[in-house]
């Protein structure tokens, strides 16, 4: 089954329409989970009054946070056993994007958490800690690939860093699990079902379908842009050979 | 395969700790210049400095761990040695926990066993309780040298590649921490913490060679 996906053209082509259609139904769900989110919903003076409608943005950036960091360990498992370049340039593209979705995290988590909780950070809380060492590991994972010299070695060292890290996440959750949590427990997926008012979850699962469906879309964008720069690598360096 | 390469390996790294002019003195150096740089900067009281004692401590361990671990093995990827090791056909997982443990051993394990007396400048009372605290960090640095080790085998042909050490090993540091510092604390949980420390450094010397050997046979290319 990978190697069907593995062929760049077969990506070339597919992307060409799917990215756009990401990006055009991934901005539709966030525009209409913001207006549901900022407007329509009545607000929580539980959860701290109006400023719970950053839920809307932070909810979905701790959903991609996590599932990007899976997503590039994947990727570079893919890689790692079968070679499939196209599994090294997803892990590429996903990085960055990764990080900066979990940048978003954590900011919305502290002007959040400033009024409601009176802090901006909470060194004991399990869940800011868990993010926080996810937001290092993303920056450990582009910082050793920028230092590497050639295009292979960067795909095998981001790799085996990026395993690394995977199988350590189970337990820097576990640990810092283990210091309490101020964070409020988990209220989507529970083994009871959703905890959460219909009102609220409607517009926040709409808003983190768009958000991922948006950083899908980006990801496409930015390998269609790797895969044309090796390319050009290539033609340069077959174009000084013959020249 | 015989275990000679094994043994030159563990042997070739202690004699380079020892002959380096201080030995064992040197990461103790920079473990009691850390440890004194702390009530300077965070004040002398002695309630305080007794409450942090413990943590300055297991972060002291922690970057006495990262300094020294920078040229583990780019000084063997530079000069063949790598691959000399790879042509011998000898387990380079064997070969790099081996190097490492040979490294704790000149630089982490002194660091532990001298622990007490900065416990004491800390304020802490003298007591047993130190000398256990003192397992505790051998056991705990033990961990941050495997998984410095990892990050040091793949920056081994990078230049400057401390700085991106401590990068990628200090989220893998955090279990270590959390739980030593826990199991120091005497507070809830702190019963259980030390078999918890136990098992990540466990974790931490049953994974980090094979990482290291694909990060090391990525070096010799």
């Amino acid at each position: 089954m990978w190697s069907y996906f593995a062929n760049p053209h077969k990506f070339l082509r597919l992307s060409d329409w799917l990215a756009p259609a990401f990006y055009a139904v991934g901005t539709l769900c966030i525009a209409w989970g913001l207006w549901q989110g900022l407007w329509v919903v009545p607000k929580d003076e539980y959860q701290g009054g109006d400023i719970m409608r950053v839920m809307f943005i932070h909810v979905p950036a701790a959903w991609l946070a996590m599932a990007s960091y899976s997503a590039l360990a994947v990727a570079s498992f893919i890689w790692f056993v079968w070679r499939h370049e196209l599994a090294d340039i997803a892990a590429k593209s996903i990085a960055p994007l990764g990080a900066v979705w979990t940048a978003i995290c954590l900011a919305t988590g502290s002007i959040w958490g400033k009024p409601t909780w009176g802090t901006w950070w909470q060194w004991n809380d399990a869940r800011m800690m868990s993010v926080l060492f996810l937001f290092f590991l993303f920056l450990g994972y582009m910082a050793l690939r920028a230092s590497m010299d050639t295009r292979q070695k960067a795909a095998r060292a981001g790799a085996i860093l990026a395993m690394v890290g995977a199988i350590n996440v189970p337990l820097i959750k576990f640990s810092v699990d283990m210091v309490e949590s101020i964070h409020q427990g988990a209220s989507v997926i529970t083994a009871d079902g959703p905890k959460m008012a219909a009102v609220y979850l409607t517009p926040l699962l709409i808003s983190a379908l768009g958000h991922s469906l948006f950083f899908g879309g980006l990801v496409m964008t930015s390998m269609r842009t790797e895969i044309r720069e090796r390319r050009i690598a290539r033609l340069r360096a077959a174009s000084l050979e013959g020249g | 395969m015989s275990g000679a390469p094994l043994l030159a390996a563990f042997r070739q790294s202690l004699g380079e700790a020892w002959a380096g002019g201080a030995g064992a003195l040197l990461p103790l150096g920079f473990l009691g210049g850390t440890a004194v740089l702390v009530p300077l900067g965070i004040g002398t009281d002695a309630a305080t400095l007794k409450a942090v004692g413990p943590g300055i401590l297991w972060v002291a361990l922690a970057l006495a761990s990262l300094v020294t671990l920078e040229r583990i093995f780019q000084a063997d990827a530079e000069d063949g040695t790598l691959d000399l090791w790879l042509q011998a056909g000898a387990p380079v997982s064997a070969l790099a926990a081996a190097k490492t443990l040979a490294h704790w051993l000149s630089a982490g394990l002194p660091l532990a066993l001298f622990s007490p007396v900065l416990a004491l400048m800390f304020q802490a009372e003298a007591s047993p309780a130190l000398l256990v605290n003192a397992g505790l960090y051998a056991l705990g640095s033990l961990a941050f040298f495997f998984w410095g080790g990892v990050g040091a085998a793949l920056s081994a042909t990078v230049r400057r590649g401390g700085l991106l050490i401590s990068l990628i090993a200090l989220p893998l540091y955090v279990p270590t921490a959390v739980f030593g510092a826990l199991a120091m604390s005497g507070g809830p949980g702190s019963t259980g913490a030390p078999l918890f420390l136990a098992a990540s450094t466990l974790f931490a010397c049953a994974v980090a060679p094979y990482a290291m050997s694909a990060a090391l046979r990525l070096a010799a290319d």
